[in-house]
């Protein structure tokens, strides 16, 4: 890929007044994450975003698994969009990448069909008494985390770079299919080539793995790995592309999507069960982040504030590369110091 | 004992013809150049004597020969009795029993 193939893919994003919308599934899988974007924005970058705990799920997985109708899930997002109203921010920024993506797809389905957002109108004021006014702009916390990213570079305690070696950390980036595949307009770099973490990487000192599969799905999907019998097809997508990148010995996966990070994460643990396959060094898994995890470590965040120790992956061997101090125990520890249990060794 | 999680991984479907042994149809080709008239019709499959009894399919065997799948050929080709039946069905006077006959002989047995 030519390095300056993305530079045509650009888009507008403010600099502050955003209204955060969650994810409904990432607070499970990487609790530390959001509560990590947010206190980077606020704290760190003194940008002002609001965090509100009256908007609901985008039913995006009832959506995309053919359980929610799409009048219905319109409204629920013209819902968000009257909070939004209501808090006095102009700006939407999503959590998730589905949300992202659903946020997009029916701002331009209303764009083109006049009368879908009317009666959204009548359907969310007949239902809540609410009414909205469409956001100036929708980003995605990456887009974020990307528009700041040399602010954040200057305050770096920490660089992607092999303490030991000296060398920069090789980063495999994997960007959710709903970030830019659906409307390539919509990321930075467009659907062929996101810029979005690779910018990130370069700018805290890494590099970025330029592998076959890069723009392989991680095959989350949702209806096709809902129903537990189905789920060969979702995990041989993932096998596909860790057997593409092990080759080039990544240091760690950094992804953007609530479901990629999962999956890359998580299915390492099914295959190392299932086959005995491993794709890390000696006998180890690759550690799969989330951008604000990566983020956060750069900014010298601890690693258990940030959520690491519930990743299925051991994320151990990464921080030693980074020379980051962290406390073995106090690994599984909650905020208020209880003991939050520990998962079983898996070996990765 | 590996663990059972309700589900096995998916074996993968994509055509890599750089790792995919094609020397055999090829082979088959040169014996049967008629072979290369197929339009993947069914006409053979439809008809077939031993696809009534059991899940032979000529269609399936020219298409996992000609992208050179053939690990789980030969174990297919033994449900062909070579009764050419389908030879007179063809539509494009492919020499099927002819292509049958080539793949047994060259296939590992």
């Amino acid at each position: 890929m030519k390095r300056s193939s993305w530079e045509k893919y650009q888009k507008t994003i403010p600099d502050d007044n955003f209204y955060y919308a969650r994810s409904c599934i990432r607070q499970n899988f990487f609790p530390g994450s959001e509560a990590a974007f947010l206190k980077i924005l606020k704290d760190d970058l003194g940008v002002d975003v609001f965090d509100d705990a009256k908007h609901t799920s985008c039913t995006g997985i009832g959506y995309h698994s053919d359980i929610v109708p799409l009048e219905t899930i319109m409204t629920v997002v013209a819902r968000q969009f009257s909070l939004m109203n209501e808090a006095g921010y102009k700006n939407m920024v999503s959590s998730c990448i589905t949300s992202f993506g659903l946020y997009t797809e029916i701002l331009s389905m209303w764009h083109h069909f006049p009368e879908l957002e009317e009666k959204t109108h009548d359907n969310l004021k007949k239902a809540t008494g609410r009414d909205f006014v469409k956001p100036e702009c929708v980003v995605h916390s990456s887009d974020l985390i990307f528009h700041f990213r040399d602010r954040i570079a200057a305050k770096a305690k920490k660089k992607l770079v092999n303490s030991v070696t000296g060398r920069p950390l090789k980063v495999v980036e994997h960007i959710g299919c709903h970030y830019a595949k659906i409307f390539p307009t919509a990321g930075i770099g467009g659907s062929e080539f996101p810029y979005v973490l690779a910018g990130m990487v370069e700018s805290w000192g890494g590099e970025v793995v330029d592998y076959p599969e890069r723009r392989h799905c991680c095959g989350f999907g949702f209806r096709n790995y809902l129903v537990q019998a189905n789920r060969g097809a979702p995990v041989a997508n993932s096998r596909q592309k860790l057997e593409s990148m092990a080759p080039y010995k990544p240091d760690f996966i950094v992804a953007n999507c609530p479901g990629c990070t999962m999956f890359l994460d998580k299915w390492q643990y099914a295959i190392q069960q299932m086959e005995g396959v491993t794709y890390g060094a000696d006998g180890h898994g690759i550690p799969v982040l989330s951008y604000e995890e990566m983020a956060g470590l750069v900014l010298g965040y601890d690693p258990w504030d940030l959520g690491m120790q519930m990743h299925q992956v051991s994320v151990e061997p990464l921080l030693m590369k980074l020379d980051i101090d962290y406390d073995e125990s106090h690994k599984f520890l909650g905020n208020n110091g209880k003991y939050i249990s520990r998962p079983t060794d898996c070996g990765l | 004992m590996m663990k059972n999680f309700g589900y096995t991984i998916n074996t993968k479907r994509a055509i890599d013809l750089d790792k995919n042994d094609l020397s055999i149809a090829e082979e088959v080709m040169r014996e049967v150049p008629s072979w290369s008239l197929c339009i993947g019709c069914g006409s053979c499959t439809a008809t077939c004597t031993a696809g009534a009894f059991t899940d032979y399919n000529f269609r399936k065997t020219h298409l996992l020969a000609r992208r050179g799948d053939i690990a789980t050929l030969r174990k297919e080709l033994d449900k062909c009795m070579l009764c050419g039946k389908c030879v007179l069905q063809c539509p494009r006077g492919v020499n099927t029993r002819g292509v049958i006959a080539a793949l047994c002989r060259l296939l590992p047995q």
